[in-house]
């Protein structure tokens, strides 16, 4: 093995929790925004734009921290279906990071809308407009991020599971601190 | 064995650990449930909003669930440099040229109401900026709105819903509505002498809500605007009576003879102005500069036109304007969204959605 701290390397550390606030702000910042009509409307939209592409260039720079550091082996006595398991939500969780802000700003191309993430900075559009791709993607966005949410609370649950119950340090991992084995 | 501890702790560590390993997520997604309106089903929302539009006038499958009947037009605005001192705003700059997609229409759910049936019209434009980006506004012909928030505009919209018995709003409800809602006075003394227009070419749209400017000194400046015709009422001029369909023809037939233009007022307001009340009109004598001239000289059917796309939220800024603290901005941007994906939806056929009816139906809606 590549790995031999049993820990993941400190920079992917710090852009796990980083962007773990990130994301789950984003989350929150999305279904409330879309459910009020107050000033809040306003400037939740004004945070999650940019806040959104920032998370894409994070999770670029991520895969690419990933892949200079090997993370640390599961356990060997976790049984093969929990190792699928977590190896799976974890792809799907850099695919639901990189996909999510994709499909926002195509959705905006698509809706003909400058794709501005503050007052006069505008990104090009990467979708040609047109009100049947702005539908799908529009509705992809909120499929995709209920998908990410439940994604996340498993992910979640493991982690305590491996910190609480199994305690095989697996949360150590990726909290930092000494691995006990 | 996959749990090689948990003979050697406690029990009710045990239980506990398990409890947190589940109350965590749980409460994570109590949270979100939350946030996202579900837990509350009274909060106002853009979706309950949209939802009494629907209850008052149909659904009526790929049009706007307000301000449905209308017609695209585009032109372009031709920039007289004297708004450049308030806003750097590039349409305002001297000598620009910026080209206009708009669209006319009438308010109400409803896109196949006669003309006459409200004394109100609408312009709508998006400016597309030379820098790409674009200012998005929607303006009405009256000087004040009826009421200053989206928890009085759902009221109102509520009160007019129509009652399944006589197909039209109850008058009891509305009295009761205006009653509790004092601040619609200044706005019906206006509708008691308006009268339906006989052309969309001879009314002025205003704004209503108010904005920011920010100018090159960084100066920031609370604003109105409005947009006054060129052209005026023949004298006489009423709308021809028993015609449900006049506003689109009079367009065509004035379009034809030539461009019909429009001034760009831009008032400024006194300290101490309301910005945060579209009901209140602002003194006559505060400064108001003409920032150029709107020409329009086409128009083409909604159905096809390219403003059919184009969500007209007024929230859609350049760099140079932006949003007061008017709260009926935000609600606007919130619920014309709503509104925005659910005839993007239709258009696309997405299931789930009411189908897009391409004829008129004999019985209109009320
Ligand atoms: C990690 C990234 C992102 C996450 C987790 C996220 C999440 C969400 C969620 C949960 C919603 C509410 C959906 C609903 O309930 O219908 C939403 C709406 C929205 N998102 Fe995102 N989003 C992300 C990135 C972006 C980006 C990069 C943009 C644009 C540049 C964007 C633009 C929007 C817009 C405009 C809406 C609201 C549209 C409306 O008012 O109808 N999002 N987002
Ligand atoms: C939205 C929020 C989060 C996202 C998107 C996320 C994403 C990820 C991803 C993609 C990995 C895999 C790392 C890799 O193998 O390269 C990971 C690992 C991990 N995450 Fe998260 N995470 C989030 C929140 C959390 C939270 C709240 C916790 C703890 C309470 C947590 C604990 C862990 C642990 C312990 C690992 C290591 C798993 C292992 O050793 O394979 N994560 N996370
Ligand atoms: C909270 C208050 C308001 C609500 C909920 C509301 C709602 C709506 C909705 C749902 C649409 C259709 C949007 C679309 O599908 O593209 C619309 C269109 C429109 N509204 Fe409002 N509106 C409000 C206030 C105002 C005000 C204050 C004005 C005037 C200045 C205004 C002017 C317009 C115009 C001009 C259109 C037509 C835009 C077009 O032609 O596409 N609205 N409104």
């Amino acid at each position: 093995m590549n790995n031999t701290t049993g820990l993941f390397a400190l920079p992917a550390r710090i852009l796990h929790w980083l962007m773990a606030a990130a994301i789950l702000a984003m989350l929150f910042i999305g279904v409330g925004m879309v459910a009020s009509v107050s000033e809040r409307h306003a400037w939740l939209l004004r945070i999650h734009k940019p806040l959104g592409i920032a998370i894409l260039l994070l999770a670029v720079l991520r895969l690419a921290v990933r892949l200079r550091n090997p993370p640390p082996p599961l356990p060997a006595d976790l049984p093969a279906i929990q190792k699928l398991a977590a190896h799976a939500s974890h792809w799907l969780l850099y695919a639901l990071m990189i996909a999510m802000p994709l499909v926002g700003w195509a959705m905006l191309s698509a809706g003909g809308y400058p794709v501005m993430l503050g007052d006069s900075l505008r990104l090009p559009p990467i979708f040609p407009a047109g009100p049947v791709a702005f539908a799908v993607l529009r509705h992809l966005h909120t499929w995709l991020a209920m998908l990410l949410f439940l994604t996340f609370l498993a992910h979640l649950g493991a982690a305590l599971y491996h910190g609480l119950i199994r305690r095989d340090g697996v949360l150590a991992s990726m909290v930092g601190g000494s691995r006990k084995s | 064995m996959p749990d090689p501890h948990a003979s050697t702790v406690p029990l009710a560590r045990r239980a506990g650990a398990w409890f947190l390993v589940l109350a965590l997520p749980a409460a994570c997604a109590l949270a979100f449930a939350w946030v996202g309106g579900w837990l509350s089903p009274q909060r106002l929302t853009p979706r309950r909003l949209i939802d009494q539009f629907q209850a008052n006038a149909g659904v009526h499958p790929g049009y706007r669930r307000n301000h449905a009947k209308g017609v695209c037009v585009a032109g372009h605005f031709d920039s007289s440099g004297e708004a450049a001192a308030y806003s750097v705003a590039q349409v305002f700059a001297p000598g620009q040229r910026t080209p206009v997609v708009g669209r006319f229409a009438i308010p109400g759910g409803n896109p196949y109401a006669p003309d006459g049936s409200v004394p109100i019209r609408s312009m709508a434009l998006r400016f597309a900026l030379a820098n790409g980006q674009q200012w998005r506004t929607g303006m009405n012909s009256m000087p004040v709105f009826p009421v200053a928030t989206p928890q009085a505009f759902y009221a109102q919209l509520q009160a007019g819903q129509p009652d399944p018995a006589t197909g039209k709003p109850d008058p009891k409800k509305l009295a009761a509505f205006f009653a509790a809602h004092p601040e619609t006075a200044a706005f019906r003394a206006w509708a008691k002498t308006a009268k339906p227009s006989a052309s969309f070419a001879t009314d002025g749209y205003w704004s209503l809500d108010a904005f920011v400017f920010t100018g090159p000194d960084g100066q920031r400046h609370a604003v109105r605007w409005r947009m006054v015709p060129e052209a005026v009422d023949a004298t006489g001029a009423a709308a021809p009576a028993g015609q449900p369909d006049y506003l689109d023809a009079d367009l065509r037939q004035r379009l034809a003879q030539g461009p019909l233009r429009w001034k760009l007022l831009v008032t400024l307001a006194n300290p101490g102005d309301p910005t945060n009340d579209a009901t209140k009109a602002w003194p006559d004598d505060r400064r108001t500069i003409t920032a150029g001239t709107l020409v329009v000289d086409s128009e083409q059917a909604q159905d096809s036109g390219p403003c059919r796309d184009i969500n007209y939220d007024p929230t859609v800024l350049p760099d140079g304007i932006a949003i007061s603290d008017d709260p009926l901005l935000p609600a606007r941007s919130a619920a014309y969204a709503d509104s925005y994906l659910r005839r993007t939806s239709e258009e696309a056929h997405l299931p789930g959605t009411a189908r897009v009816d391409t004829k008129p139906q004999a019985e209109a809606h009320p």
